[in-house]
């Protein structure tokens, strides 16, 4: 903590006017580059407040807003007018880039190479006026008012400030997920009350401003009166909180039921997809989180799951059965199992990043090869496989998402169950000190290669299960679901989650899964978001969004030990860690 | 009698299972090679001219590779987003090569047209290598390996997405250029000039890499950086310094293969391009022992060639049909094996001891 305050101050020492037109510039840069990769255009789509602002608008104000808010925070300590002040040259000089992106779209036709810089794009960047000049004025003045607003922000006290960012970010996320609330209000409560609120789906001005209102009193309010509610919850007895937290549970339990019927089709769909993340987050989580073992292959274990359940219970040509899907389930995990122990086998004496790209390399291995004219006689090479049939009890076939959401919901507890088991066993720390460091666990008289094999197959199994019911689900197989962005999807959840942190995992699926198919806007640039959030995660929280208590007391312990030593030991603590990658005993 | 058995206590069920392995490798490999030589369906020009075609193909994953080489030998990380350097070239010239192709610059100037599209391919993915370490990279140093490479994992699928999101997700065409359009035959082998053109052009590259590295006071600084970070940096070396200028150098290589690479094939330019033979360049690198410049050369030669006379010759001979649909399980089957039983390579001797 200490270190990070004198950082904090020898960087303020060197805040001076070139670091401003520094920090003007990149958030120029940021704001160009979103506006020519298509993202400002795709998100003007989708208006936040019906008329009046648009997702688009959002993300051409925030870099310069946050960047303000940055610098601001930075110079804390100096007059307000200069802070104020500050904030608006940031706010100017973002303007700068996006003014030369608007010149050269209206005079080259730079377009056929950038596909995004269109008129479109600058009609959206002149806010639609007909003089350009006007346009540029009014971006100038818009972007400006932002940085000054973010700025500003440093200035109020620490309570106002954290009640405006919750009433923001409440009505922004409210926006966003205007058509679901649309859906559910409309069958509750009619469409006059909906259409007094929204406009085709969009919220109206005074919605927007009543969340916010809410939001924003509701924040001061807690910041009031919260702590002494939660100290008056502490203080119940013993059996009291037991019950309080029993009947906290049984209302979940009871929502987690009734949620496909609640929500409908569609978005039962969604939640089954984030159910089938969740399972295969968790499985990874086995390899990646508790024992270390980068495996960026995990889609093979998805891949031999579905297959292995399609050849059992279609009634194609393809066809070895058909079996009953609840004795193809076990079967599915057996030979997923399988797969992960023989793949598990030549990788055990590899370490780190030789190990990530060798199961990289097996990922790749199996996409090829159901793809092939080699076993399309088995498995139908690009065609797949079709008609499989549903799942059944007696004479009732589980065919809607509403269905197969409860045997996702089951296999999901299943395997929490087995991690929250797993994650505080005997093997569990097993894996972990494996994970910290492979010589000493070793030397503490660890079997390596059993753990290591353990790890891989129990990993393996999860994987195996969702790739049965995912296949099950959509009645079909075909050899693209099983690409490596499957196996990138489940590193992203675990990672940016939090490693080894079962709720980190389940926040993540529904953040990175779940969010982007309610957002179609989104799903373009879900990888490029991912990516960025991998890097950034890295870089400043290596613990993830809701890490395990353990988790965060190492890293931070490492931290520490690396900003005290310096780089010269921490080199050489790396090298210890690393030295030979694939070390042949 | 006693040292045998201590000698049998060491060997354990997996080293056991890695034995086996390695001799239904060899002996399937042999099996399928006796098959198809016998059954006498290719003759010696097939052989010759598959080879040829493998070398240039071999040449340009040679390039890519020096660049995952040399930063790991200086950084020991892998820069997996090292692929997408390379696509960030390759996809941002292909617009000013057919731009020269319509003017006719390309077809009346050829050698100053490619020459142009190679510095300036070369230019986007040194400034796209040296922001990905500057942004990436740098700020992890020292810490924990997995780290870095995560990072880098995200860095790659940013890099992608960032250039659908500037030029699209079409597919995109390298003009052809006439003067590299035609044959020629030695002895009964007709070789496309476009090969012969490729593969000189590598070469000369790579000798002028080689010339930088074991010639120039700035190879000199590098080597010193890759054999002691500590020394180096006593020795009054400015170790950021000779790392940014290792990823220059990668990305530059990585760009002019990128314009080598849309002569040979001029197809399938797009934003995931570079995923492929980044692989490829990878297991290139570690074939010829990662670390080592000219291992990196030798083991992209190599892979080309085994890549191009491997499914007719092996998997032919095995019974499997369409083999060349295998051809890039060949190569990740290849990375595997050599990850496996010799993760030092062909000539990573050095590196293994040095590491040790």
């Amino acid at each position: 903590m200490a270190h990070m305050a004198m950082m904090n101050k020898t960087d303020e020492a060197k805040f001076d006017g070139r670091a401003l037109v520094k920090f003007g510039l990149l958030a120029g840069v940021v704001a160009t580059y979103v506006a020519v990769i298509g993202m400002i255009a795709t998100f003007s789509q989708r208006q936040v407040v019906a008329g009046l602002l648009t997702l688009g608008q959002v993300l051409l104000v925030a870099p310069p807003l946050g960047m303000a808010y940055f610098s601001a925070r930075k110079m804390a300590g100096e007059s307000g007018g200069k802070i104020l002040a500050a904030g608006a040259s940031i706010g100017l000089l973002t303007t700068l880039p996006l003014i030369g992106l608007i010149i050269l779209a209206n005079n080259t036709n730079i377009r056929i190479m950038f596909v995004n810089i269109s008129p479109q794009l600058v009609n959206i960047l002149t806010f639609g006026q007909d003089s350009v000049f006007v346009g540029v004025l009014l971006l100038l003045v818009v972007l400006a008012l932002a940085s000054v607003a973010g700025a500003g922000l440093t200035l109020l006290p620490a309570r106002w400030r954290q009640a405006l960012v919750m009433g923001v970010a409440s009505t922004l996320g409210i926006a966003l997920m205007s058509e679901l609330f649309v859906v559910i209000l409309r069958e509750r409560l009619g469409n006059n009350f909906v259409r007094l609120f929204f406009q085709s789906g969009v919220m109206r001005w005074y919605t927007a401003v009543g969340i916010f209102l809410i939001a924003f009193g509701f924040t001061l309010f807690w910041q009031w009166r919260g702590t002494q509610m939660r100290g008056r919850l502490q203080q119940f007895t013993a059996p009291r909180q037991k019950q309080v937290r029993w009947s906290g549970a049984g209302i979940s339990g009871i929502i987690l039921l009734i949620l496909p019927w609640a929500l409908g089709t569609f978005l039962s769909e969604v939640l089954n997809n984030v159910g089938l993340y969740i399972l295969m987050g968790l499985g990874l989580n086995i390899a990646v989180g508790l024992a270390g073992l980068l495996d960026l292959g995990y889609v093979t274990n998805f891949a031999v799951g579905a297959y292995v359940t399609a050849v059992l219970t279609t009634t194609s040509q393809y066809g070895l059965g058909p079996i009953p899907f609840w004795l193809v389930i076990p079967i599915a995990l057996l030979a997923a199992m399988l797969t992960g122990f023989v793949f598990a086998l030549p990788v055990l004496r590899m370490r780190g990043d030789y190990l990530a790209i060798a199961t990289l390399g097996f990922g790749e291995i199996i996409r090829v090869l159901v793809l092939s004219d080699w076993l399309a006689s088995r498995i139908g090479g690009p065609q797949g496989i079709l008609a499989l049939q549903n799942p059944s009890i007696g004479n009732f076939f589980f065919a809607r998402p509403e269905h197969f959401y409860y045997i996702i919901l089951v296999a999901c507890l299943a395997m929490l169950f087995v991690s929250v088991r797993l994650n505080n066993s005997r093997t569990g720390r097993q894996w972990m000190a494996l994970r910290e460091d492979e010589d000493v666990a070793a030397a503490m008289g660890i079997d390596t290669i059993l753990t290591k094999l353990l790890a891989f197959t129990l990993s393996a199994a999860a994987g195996g299960v969702a790739g049965a019911i995912f296949a099950a689900k959509l009645g079909t197989v075909f050899p693209q679901s099983f690409n490596l962005f499957v196996s990138i999807n489940v590193l992203s959840i675990i990672i940016i989650g939090g490693m080894g942190s079962i709720p980190g995992i389940v926040l993540g699926a529904f953040l990175l899964i779940g969010a982007p198919e309610l957002l179609r806007e989104f799903q373009e640039y879900r990888l490029l978001i991912y990516g960025a959030l991998l890097i950034v995660v890295m870089l400043r929280r290596p613990e993830g969004l809701w890490p395990s208590a353990t988790r965060r007391r190492e890293l931070q312990d490492a931290m520490d030990l690396t900003s005290h030593l310096g780089v010269v030991h921490s080199e050489v603590i790396s090298h210890g860690q690393s030295a030979n990658p694939s070390r042949m005993d | 009698m006693e040292d045998l058995r201590r000698r049998l206590d060491g060997v354990s069920w997996v080293d056991l299972f890695l034995w086996g392995l390695r001799i239904v490798i060899i002996l399937l490999i042999a099996v399928g090679a006796f098959n198809t030589l016998t059954s006498g369906k290719y003759t010696i020009t097939t052989w010759i001219s598959l080879s040829i075609s493998g070398l240039a193909q071999g040449s340009i994953y040679a390039l890519i590779a020096l660049g995952y080489t040399l930063v790991y030998g200086i950084l020991l990380m892998i820069n997996f987003a090292h692929g997408e350097v390379f696509m960030s070239g390759a996809f941002t010239t292909v617009f000013i090569a057919n731009y020269f192709n319509q003017t006719g610059f390309l077809n009346t100037y050829p050698l100053l047209a490619i020459l142009i599209l190679m510095v300036i391919a070369a230019l986007v993915s040194m400034s796209v290598a040296v922001l990905l370490e500057r942004i990436a990279y740098r700020p992890l140093r020292g810490a924990p390996r997995l780290v870095p490479l995560i990072t880098a994992i995200g860095a790659s699928f940013f890099l992608q997405y960032s250039f659908r999101g500037f030029y699209g997700s079409g597919f995109q065409t390298y003009p052809t250029v006439t003067a590299l359009s035609g044959t020629f035959t030695v002895g009964k082998v007709t070789i496309p000039v476009v090969q012969v053109v490729v593969f000189f052009a590598a070469i000369a590259l790579m000798s002028g890499l080689y010339w930088l590295v074991e010639r120039t006071k700035m190879g000199k600084s590098m080597r010193a950086v890759s054999e002691d970070k500590e020394v180096a940096a006593l020795m009054g070396i400015d170790i950021n310094r000779v790392i940014v200028f290792t990823f220059a150098i990668g990305g530059l290589l990585a760009g002019a293969a990128g314009v080598i690479n849309g002569l040979y094939r001029p197809q399938g330019v797009y934003f995931f391009m570079g995923f492929i033979p980044g692989i490829k360049a990878f297991t290139s690198a570690v074939l010829g022992g990662i670390g080592s410049v000219p291992g990196a050369m030798l083991g992209g030669l190599f892979l080309g060639v085994i890549e191009s006379i491997g499914p007719n010759l092996v998997l032919e001979g095995l019974g499997i049909d369409g083999a060349n649909q295998l051809k890039d399980a060949i190569a990740f089957t290849m990375l595997v094996l050599v990850l496996i039983f010799r993760p030092q390579g062909i000539l990573g001797e050095r590196l293994s001891e040095k590491k040790a």
